[in-house]
């Protein structure tokens, strides 16, 4: 039998009928206040340039941005799927590395202890002063871009991963030893989800760094004139003091770098939201 | 029933010593009869713990010889259930009691009937698909406990299960492992500081003493089993309790005199 349910007031005090309202504030604040912020900002921008009558080659306005962005979409976003291809790729490549690296650490503390310092100095050395050497050595233009997006971004993840993989409860090893665990059994049901927080969180960053690699690389060899990524787009912007689409070209770019990180937030959220600590406090 | 004569497993003179120098166990002589209920009780540092990762295998000794009585051990023979829950964090109520059935190749589907049962025995029918982080300190236990059960092991190796659980939660739990101790029939090794708790579950109470680690004495609490509340407020438990506090105390005694030699 279907009961009808009837609300019952419940009875807050002033002290609790407060904080409620505060947590409301803060909510809708959240996405608010930067929003405000950003129109603010825009709006002076645009004051600006007609206030001192700024020329467009210099900085253009923002609507001039805008429409620049519309009317050159096919060119921008053909350059934009470029970098994102290379970006993309060069992510994957950087996982299945780290995390494969990562993993061959753990079942030998040799080969950790061999290996590791040379993942440090790839990462140490800027990757600016690495890219002639590619240069030399490579032909392909998109190898030579993927390479030095793989180096930027595959360090996070391994460190992490490595990080996570060693943080297990020694109690849940012994556990596993206990019930005659082989080291496969052990590194698939016990290890690779222990680290995934971790994995994660390097996730995140490599994400970013990967989309940075992708446009530093191809700024480096863009000069060489060969490749048609957002960077490249950006250089030729500049030579042409077409000021519009460089501001376009570097909206988009920002555009694609938050949308990489919400994107891996969003992955993470629905991986660890049910057992994590760190995705419950995000929770509520 | 067993009828907690026959022996099951023997410690022989067991030592072990640490690489860092620390003797945690000196010459320690033990015998669990099948199906007894014994609690190793001792002060922190009495190396009981030790003593339980020696029996587990996950520790080897430096001397002496764990004796499961010729029959040579299988790992489904052995059950353990730590301080802490233990459990896998990312994985429901049913996936962490399906673990150990898992490692040795049962399926998801096949482990059901196993897993359904041992769930209903520590009440926790309804909550399959919980996590973890959902559960209370006790249920958490409690989960830990059925982990540790549902391979049937013949014997079930506890190190100090509640010591982190408030008293209320506590007494349940002592309640729930001596129903299922009885209805089993599997022998429990149970490291414990609690006397009371000792007292209240165990046919027989090995005591230690600490630096270095041995068994001081060995008693046995003769109090008939189905114990219940009614047990718990008996002059018969409080007089027990004395006893045993008495000899723990002898315990720590010899301990102060060998420091003060």
């Amino acid at each position: 039998m279907p009961s009808i349910e009837v609300a019952q007031p419940i009875v807050i005090d002033a002290d609790e009928a407060r904080r409620i309202r505060r947590r409301k504030i803060e909510r809708t604040g959240s996405w608010l206040l930067p929003l405000i912020i950003m129109v603010a900002a825009i709006a002076l921008w645009d004051r600006i340039c007609v206030w001192n009558g700024i020329p467009q080659y210099i900085l253009p306005r923002p609507g001039v941005v805008l429409t620049t962005m519309i009317e050159d979409a096919g060119l921008l976003f053909s350059s934009l799927l470029v970098t994102l291809r290379i970006t993309v790729l060069s992510l994957a490549l950087a996982v299945i590395g780290g995390v494969g690296l990562s993993v061959l650490f753990t079942q030998s503390r040799f080969i950790e202890m061999s290996l590791f310092p040379f993942a440090i100095v790839l990462q140490v050395t800027p990757i600016v002063a690495i890219f002639p050497l590619i240069n030399i050595y490579v032909d392909d233009q998109t190898t030579k871009l993927l390479l030095c997006a793989w180096i930027v971004a595959f360090f996070p993840i391994l460190s992490n991963t490595t990080l996570g993989l060693n943080s297990v409860d020694r109690n849940l090893i012994d556990y596993f030893r206990l019930n005659g665990a082989s080291r496969w059994q052990t590194l698939w049901h016990l290890r690779l989800p222990a680290a995934m927080p971790y994995f994660l969180g390097g996730l995140k960053i490599a994400g970013g760094l990967a989309l940075i690699g992708a446009v530093v690389a191809e700024f480096v060899a863009g000069t060489a004139g060969q490749s048609s990524g957002l960077a490249s787009r950006i250089i030729e912007a500049g030579y042409r003091l077409n000021a519009p689409r460089l501001f376009a070209a570097l909206i988009l770019i920002s555009l694609t770098g938050i949308i990489i990180f919400l994107l891996l937030s969003w992955i993470s959220h629905l991986a660890l939201h049910r057992w994590h600590e760190s995705a419950l406090k995000q929770e509520q | 029933m067993p009828d907690r004569t026959s022996p099951f497993l023997i410690l022989q003179s067991i030592g072990k010593t640490f690489a860092s120098g620390v003797t945690a166990l000196e010459n320690v002589n033990l015998t669990v009869n099948e199906g007894d209920f014994m609690s190793l009780l001792g002060p922190s540092g009495c190396g009981k713990s030790t003593a339980l990762r020696i029996i587990a295998g996950l520790s080897s000794p430096t001397s002496g010889v764990v004796d499961w009585r010729g029959a040579p051990l299988q790992q489904n023979d052995i059950g353990f259930v730590f301080q802490e829950p233990t459990l896998l964090p990312w994985a429901s109520v049913y996936d962490n009691v399906w673990v150990p059935l898992r490692l040795r190749g049962v399926s998801r589907k096949q482990a059901e009937p196993q897993i359904a049962e041992v769930l209903e025995r520590v009440h926790l029918t309804g909550f399959e698909d919980a996590v973890p982080r959902e559960l209370s300190g006790g249920m958490k236990m409690r989960v830990s406990i059925a982990r540790g059960l549902v391979t049937r092991p013949r014997i079930l190796l506890m190190d100090e299960p509640f010591a982190a659980l408030d008293e209320i939660t506590r007494f349940k739990l002592n309640n729930d492992i001596l129903e299922l101790w009885q209805e089993r029939g599997f022998t429990v090794l149970f490291v414990t500081h609690s006397v009371f708790e000792s007292v209240f579950l165990s046919n027989r109470i090995t005591v230690m003493a600490a630096h270095p680690g041995r068994v001081f004495d060995q008693l046995p609490i003769d109090a008939p089993y189905p114990r219940d509340a009614a047990f718990r407020t008996s002059a018969q438990y409080a007089e027990l309790c004395r006893n045993t506090s008495d000899t723990l105390s002898r315990a720590m005694g010899m301990e102060t005199a060998d420091a003060v030699h």
